[in-house]
C-alpha cells in the first residue's frame, strides 16, 4: 500500500545502474576498449603507449580498438573437436560401436605392427561428424586405450555441413589439448587446456603408466 | 517576453529585424518567409539531433538498468549507433500492406511527428523562445499534443492489421482519458501563475511549482507519461501482446519517423514539465538560462528513463481506472486547493503572488498531497485488503513440508 513497492522497484533498478558488480555481461569474442583499456591490455601506461604505438592509440580514441575476451571454460568442458592419439589407438572401433548416433566412421586394415604386444590395425578412415554429435562423451568412456579424448574448443562454426566432419588428418595434426572429462589422470595432474598452451604427449595420456622393463620383469618373476 | 525584440537576437523578431535592414522594403514577405525557414531549420535540426543522441543515451542507460551493456560497438561508447540505425532503416524496403488505406497510411507518421516539433517552437528555452512567445501557450500545448492521438489512430486504422488496430484503439482510449487529468493539472498552473503564456508561467515561478503544487506535478507527470505512451502505460505498443501495436505494418523510413517521435516525446514532455513545474530557464548565478533549461530537462528525462526501466505495464482496465478513479479526483482537489489559496493570498491591486505567498501555498499543498496519497491508496487498495489471502494447494507448494501451508500429510486420512 501507499506505493512503497514501486519505490522498492526503483531502488532495485538504481542499484543495477550504479553498482558495477551488477553488470554481469561478458563480451565475446572481443570487447571495445578506449585508450586506457588498450594500454592496460598491452601492459603499458597510457603515455608510453601513445608514444610507442601512435596509430593504435588513435584507433582506440575513435573507438575502433578491441581486446579479445572470453570466459575461461572448466577443464572438464566437453569441447567440440576431439583429441585423438593415433599411437594409442588400436582400431578396435569401440567408440564407433558405443556412439548412440553412429557418427564415427572407422575403416581399418591389417598393419602387422606390434605383433608381440597384441595386434594393431592400421586406420584408413577415422571420421567424426560433429554436426550430428551431441557430445555425450560415450565414445570417450568406451575407449579402452585412452586414445580418444573430448576436446577443449567451442569455435567450430562452419559455413557447410561437410566441413563439420573431423577427418583423420585433422585429428592427427591438431594440437593435443584434451578435456579432462572422464580422464582423471589429467585432472590429477592438474591439467587445464584453457589456461595453458602445453600439450599432452601420447605417453602421458593413458590411465595407467606403461610398466618399465624392470617392472615387467618383476611381474614375470612373481608369476 | 514576446516583446523582447532586442533581447537575444535569436528569436523570430531578432532575425526578422536583422534581415529587414538588409533587404529592400518591397520584399517584406520574402523576409518573413526566409526567417521562418531559418527558424524551422534550426528547430528541426536541434530537435532531431538531440533525439538521435537521446536514442543512444536511452538504450545505453536502459541497458545498464537491466544489467546489460547497451549498444557499444559502433564508435566510442557506441555513440554512432543512431547513424547505423538510420542507415539500416532507410535502406529497408518501404512496404505498404495489401488493402491498406494508402494516403492515410503514408500520412500517419507525419501527423504523428509534427505536433512534437511544433510544441518545441513555442517553449521558452531561454529568455524568449524560437518563434516568440504565444500568449496562449498553455492552451496551445494541450491542443497540439492531442493531435498525435490522431496519428496513432490513423496508423492503426490504415494498416489493416488486427494487432495494429487493437493497439490504436487501446491507445486512443487511453490517450483521450489522460488528456483530462493533464489538462486539469495545467489549469492549476495557469491559476497560480495568473497567465496562459508560457513565459508568464516561468516568470510566475518565484518558487518552482513542483514545490507549490506537488499533487498537480504528480498528476501531470503520470498523465504525461501516459500521453507519450511509455512503459507503465505503453498500451499502444504492448509488444508482449500485440506484436508492435500501431506500427506493426510500418517499415523503412516511415517506421523511422514513428520511432523518432517515440524517442522525441520524452524530450518534449520533459521540456514542458521543466517549463511548467521546475521554473524553466530560471536559475542562480552567471549560468545562462538555456543551460539551466537543458539541465533541468535532462534530469526529468532521466527520471522518465528510470520509471521506464522499472515499472511493468498496467492492464487496460487498470489504466482506465487509474485515470478516472485516481488522477481525476486528485486533479480536481488540486485545482480547488490552488484556486482557493490564490484567491485568498493574492494581492488585490496587482493580482500577483509574492514569494512568501507561494511558500504558504507550498506548505498547505504538501499536507493536502500527503492526505490525498494516503486516501487514494486506502480507496484503491481496499478491494485487495478485504480479499482473503490466497491459500496455496499442497501440490502447488514447492518449498517442501517445512513450509507447507495446506493440510498436513497426516490430516487427510
Amino acid at each position: 500500500m501507499y506505493g512503497l513497492g514501486m519505490a522498492k522497484g526503483l531502488l532495485v533498478t538504481a542499484k543495477n545502474l550504479v553498482l558495477p558488480s551488477r553488470l554481469t555481461s561478458v563480451q565475446y569474442p572481443d570487447r571495445k576498449v578506449g585508450i586506457l583499456g588498450l594500454a592496460r591490455a598491452g601492459g603499458m601506461n597510457p603515455i608510453e603507449f601513445v608514444i610507442r604505438r601512435p596509430g593504435e592509440a588513435v584507433r582506440a580514441m575513435v573507438g575502433m580498438a578491441t581486446v579479445a575476451e572470453r570466459l575461461p571454460q572448466h577443464p572438464r568442458f566437453r569441447g567440440e573437436e576431439f583429441t585423438w592419439y593415433e599411437q594409442r589407438c588400436t582400431g578396435c572401433a569401440s567408440c564407433a560401436k558405443y556412439c548412440p548416433l553412429g557418427i564415427i566412421r572407422i575403416v581399418t586394415s591389417e598393419s602387422g605392427e606390434q605383433v608381440q604386444e597384441g595386434q594393431k590395425y592400421h586406420l584408413d578412415v577415422f571420421d567424426i561428424d560433429i554436426g550430428r554429435c551431441m557430445f555425450c562423451g560415450l565414445c570417450v568412456e568406451a575407449c579402452p586405450y585412452d586414445a580418444l579424448h573430448m576436446g577443449s574448443g567451442f569455435e567450430e562454426g562452419q559455413y557447410r555441413r561437410d566441413s563439420l566432419v573431423i577427418e583423420k588428418d585433422r585429428l592427427v595434426a591438431e594440437p593435443k589439448r584434451p578435456s579432462t572429462w572422464f580422464r582423471p589422470q589429467h585432472a590429477a595432474a592438474r591439467y587445464d587446456p584453457h589456461s595453458t598452451t602445453e600439450e599432452v604427449e601420447w605417453t602421458d595420456a593413458g590411465r595407467h603408466e606403461r610398466p618399465s622393463p624392470a617392472e615387467q620383469r618383476d611381474r614375470w618373476a612373481r608369476r | 517576453m514576446g516583446e523582447s525584440t532586442q533581447g537575444t537576437g535569436f528569436d523570430f523578431a531578432g532575425i526578422y529585424g536583422l534581415l529587414d535592414g538588409v533587404m529592400p522594403e518591397s520584399l517584406d514577405w520574402l523576409v518573413f518567409v526566409i526567417t521562418a525557414l531559418i527558424l524551422g531549420a534550426i528547430v528541426l535540426n536541434a530537435l532531431i539531433l538531440s533525439t538521435a543522441l537521446y536514442t543512444w543515451f536511452e538504450r545505453r542507460v536502459l541497458g545498464r538498468f537491466q544489467s546489460r551493456m547497451g549498444p557499444n560497438r559502433w564508435g566510442p561508447f557506441g555513440l554512432l549507433q543512431p547513424i547505423a540505425d538510420l542507415v539500416k532503416l532507410i535502406s529497408k524496403e518501404d512496404t505498404v500492406p495489401e488493402g491498406a488505406d494508402r494516403p492515410v497510411f503514408n500520412l500517419a507518421p507525419v501527423v504523428f511527428l509534427a505536433p512534437a516539433l511544433i510544441v518545441f517552437a513555442v517553449l521558452p528555452i531561454y529568455e524568449g523562445s524560437f518563434v516568440g512567445a504565444l500568449n496562449i501557450g498553455l492552451v496551445f500545448i494541450v491542443a497540439i499534443t492531442s493531435v498525435n492521438t490522431l496519428g496513432v489512430f490513423m496508423a492503426g486504422w490504415a494498416s489493416r492489421n488486427k494487432y495494429a488496430m487493437f493497439g490504436a484503439m487501446r491507445g486512443v482510449a487511453m490517450l483521450v482519458s489522460y488528456e483530462v487529468p493533464m489538462g486539469l493539472s495545467i489549469v492549476a498552473v495557469a491559476a497560480a501563475a495568473g497567465t496562459l503564456s508560457l513565459s508568464g508561467v516561468v516568470m510566475g515561478q518565484n518558487v518552482p511549482f513542483l514545490l507549490v503544487m506537488p499533487l498537480g506535478f504528480f498528476v501531470f507527470i503520470t498523465a504525461a507519461t501516459a500521453e507519450m505512451s511509455r512503459t507503465p502505460f505503453d498500451m499502444i505498443e504492448s509488444d508482449s501482446e500485440l506484436g508492435a501495436g500501431y506500427n506493426t505494418e510500418y517499415s523503412g523510413i516511415k517506421f523511422a519517423l514513428l520511432q523518432l517521435n517515440e524517442f522525441m516525446a520524452p524530450l518534449i514532455v520533459a521540456a514542458i514539465v521543466t517549463t511548467l513545474f521546475l521554473g524553466g530557464w530560471r536559475g542562480w548565478g552567471p549560468i545562462p538560462g538555456a543551460v539551466w533549461f537543458v539541465g533541468k530537462t535532462f534530469i526529468v528525462v532521466c527520471a522518465f528513463l528510470w520509471i521506464r526501466a522499472t515499472w511493468p505495464r498496467l492492464r487496460v482496465d487498470q489504466i482506465m481506472g487509474l485515470a478516472w478513479k485516481g488522477l481525476f479526483p486528485l486533479a480536481i482537489v488540486n485545482i480547488f486547493a490552488v484556486a482557493i489559496e490564490v484567491q485568498v493570498l493574492r494581492d488585490g491591486q496587482a493580482g500577483t503572488l509574492t514569494r512568501g505567498d507561494l511558500w504558504i501555498m507550498a506548505g498547505i499543498n504538501w499536507a493536502i498531497t500527503l492526505l490525498g496519497a494516503v486516501a487514494l491508496s486506502r480507496v484503491l487498495g481496499r478491494d485487495r485488503a478485504s480479499r482473503p489471502a490466497p491459500r496455496p494447494l499442497p501440490l502447488a507448494n514447492m518449498y517442501g513440508a517445512g513450509r507447507r501451508s495446506g493440510p498436513a500429510a497426516g490430516e487427510e486420512s
